[in-house]
């Protein structure tokens, strides 16, 4: 029996407090829709719980939508997490309503890229392919 | 090579230990069917068999995942580990799929004792994926004493969770004409116990009037599988379910046993389908064009096309005599 293609995981939540989950159904979708299996955790997630789901899940990517304004405070702690749990080459992929000069500060964290609102979703899932297949490469 | 063994003594140590990460990695390799995923079925085998295997099954949006949630915070309360599979559809047209069930058992996640993991179905009919008897036996070797598989919801063709479960639960909401349509074709005669869920809902007496009646016909009433009564949102109803679950394992286990050479011959049959499909979807053949193109113009039957198909792909695609002297 051949080896099946490996299919991109994704896993897309919306960590803290903030509800609003229209920009993250659309870029869930059109990762679907590109042929990736996206596990949708839903609004609310903890940091931990999502880096838990992430390694349980064995995705490529995590990506999380913030609109709350939380967004350094949330990512520094699942990136901290990512490391303490071994799991830095999960990328970690950040979107929402994220003011310019904060993509410096959660780069240096170790977010990978973030897509501000008003991001393309063509731009979103063709980033997400080829980070997931420099992963599979490295 | 020598990295490649290194690699499967790894995996084989992580899985036994239940470390989480490497839990993950493996499902993902047998999943994928890679070298390395062979290894760790063959290095697996000898720890497999200890988990029971609960199977939830019902159309869709009949509670299937709420129910899952509240059955794995009764099971860890009483001391097991847990571990869960939990399917949802790919879609035909991109192959991509999104898995949410895990939204209904989020309060889990940190669990220690407790592992999710969802599957895409992948194409594969029948409501269960493909990989679903490897990922279940790692999850096994895991030492997972209760694995429960979620499948799909597509109603009819659930009928294969028989295989993969020493317990099957099938869960019918209250107001779905539907869920009756689903035991007709097949779900009455594979569920060990049903439950009626929803059942704050006003036409929850019906549904179990309507199981009840169901269950009776099929065994003339004795030995007709429980019909429980739950819901699932204000934790009613699931300390009872989780009673009947334990009780049906010593004879799930038994048949398990009985039946496994039985289930080894499908698995082997729906490999070997898979295989000549994947074969004669995928090479390059005159033969097989003529083939076609001689079904489509009415010259050959449907079966002569079929059986020289078979032919055509066990001889690995490279040509069918008896194929050509049919159509010639």
């Amino acid at each position: 029996m051949g080896a099946q293609q490996r299919k991109i995981r994704v896993l897309m939540g919306k960590p803290g407090l903030c509800g609003h989950d229209r920009g993250i159904a659309l870029v869930v979708m059109a990762l679907r829709d590109a042929g990736m299996e996206v596990i949708y955790s839903g609004r609310h997630n903890s940091p931990e719980s999502l880096v838990e789901v992430a390694i349980q899940e064995d995705v490529d990517v995590l990506g999380v939508s913030i609109l709350s304004g939380g967004h350094l405070g949330l990512c520094e702690r699942i990136a901290r997490l990512l490391r303490e749990r071994d799991a830095r080459d999960i990328v970690f992929l950040a979107g929402g309503f994220i003011p310019p000069e904060d993509i410096p500060k959660l780069k240096a964290m170790g977010v990978r890229e973030v897509f501000r609102d008003g991001a393309k979703l063509e731009d979103i899932v063709r980033y997400v392919e080829k980070a997931a297949r420099e992963r599979a490469a490295a | 090579m020598a990295t490649a063994h290194a690699d499967e003594k790894s995996f084989l140590a992580g899985i036994l230990r239940a470390d989480h990460r490497t839990v993950a990695r493996a499902i993902s390799e047998v999943e994928n069917e890679t070298a390395i995923g062979h290894a760790i079925m063959r290095g697996i085998h000898p720890h497999l068999g200890r988990a029971h295997v609960l199977g939830i099954t019902g159309s869709p949006g009949a509670g299937k995942s709420t129910l899952a949630s509240e059955l794995i915070g009764e099971f860890t309360r009483r001391g097991r580990s847990v571990g869960v599979v939990a399917v949802d559809p790919s879609s035909p047209f991109s192959g991509g799929a999104i898995l949410g069930d895990r939204i209904r058992m989020e309060r889990h996640a940190l669990a220690e004792r407790v592992f999710i993991r969802s599957l895409a179905s992948r194409g594969h009919l029948g409501g269960l994926s493909r990989a679903i008897f490897r990922v279940v036996d790692v999850l096994d070797a895991a030492g997972f004493a209760m694995i429960v598989v979620e499948t799909v919801g597509a109603g009819q063709s659930e009928v294969e969770i028989a295989e993969i479960a020493d317990t099957r639960v099938v869960v019918c909401a209250p107001g779905f004409g539907d869920d009756v349509q689903a035991i007709k074709a097949g779900i009455l005669e594979i569920a060990d116990i049903f439950v009626v869920s929803k059942c704050d809902l006003p036409l929850a007496d019906a549904t179990e009037l309507e199981l009840r009646y169901l269950a009776g016909l099929k065994k003339g009433g004795a030995g007709a599988p429980p019909i429980l009564r739950v819901t699932a949102t204000r934790g009613e109803g699931i300390a009872a379910l989780a009673d009947a679950i334990e009780s049906a394992r010593g004879a799930a286990g038994r048949r398990r046993q009985q039946g496994a050479r039985e289930r080894m011959r499908r698995l082997i049959a729906q490999e070997a389908g898979n295989a000549v499909r994947d074969c004669l979807c995928g090479i390059e053949s005159k033969t097989l064009d003529e083939l076609c193109a001689a079904l489509a113009r009415g010259e050959l039957g449907h079966e002569e096309a079929v059986a020289a198909a078979i032919q055509l792909a066990v001889n690995g695609g490279a040509g069918s005599p008896r194929g050509k002297d049919k159509s010639s």
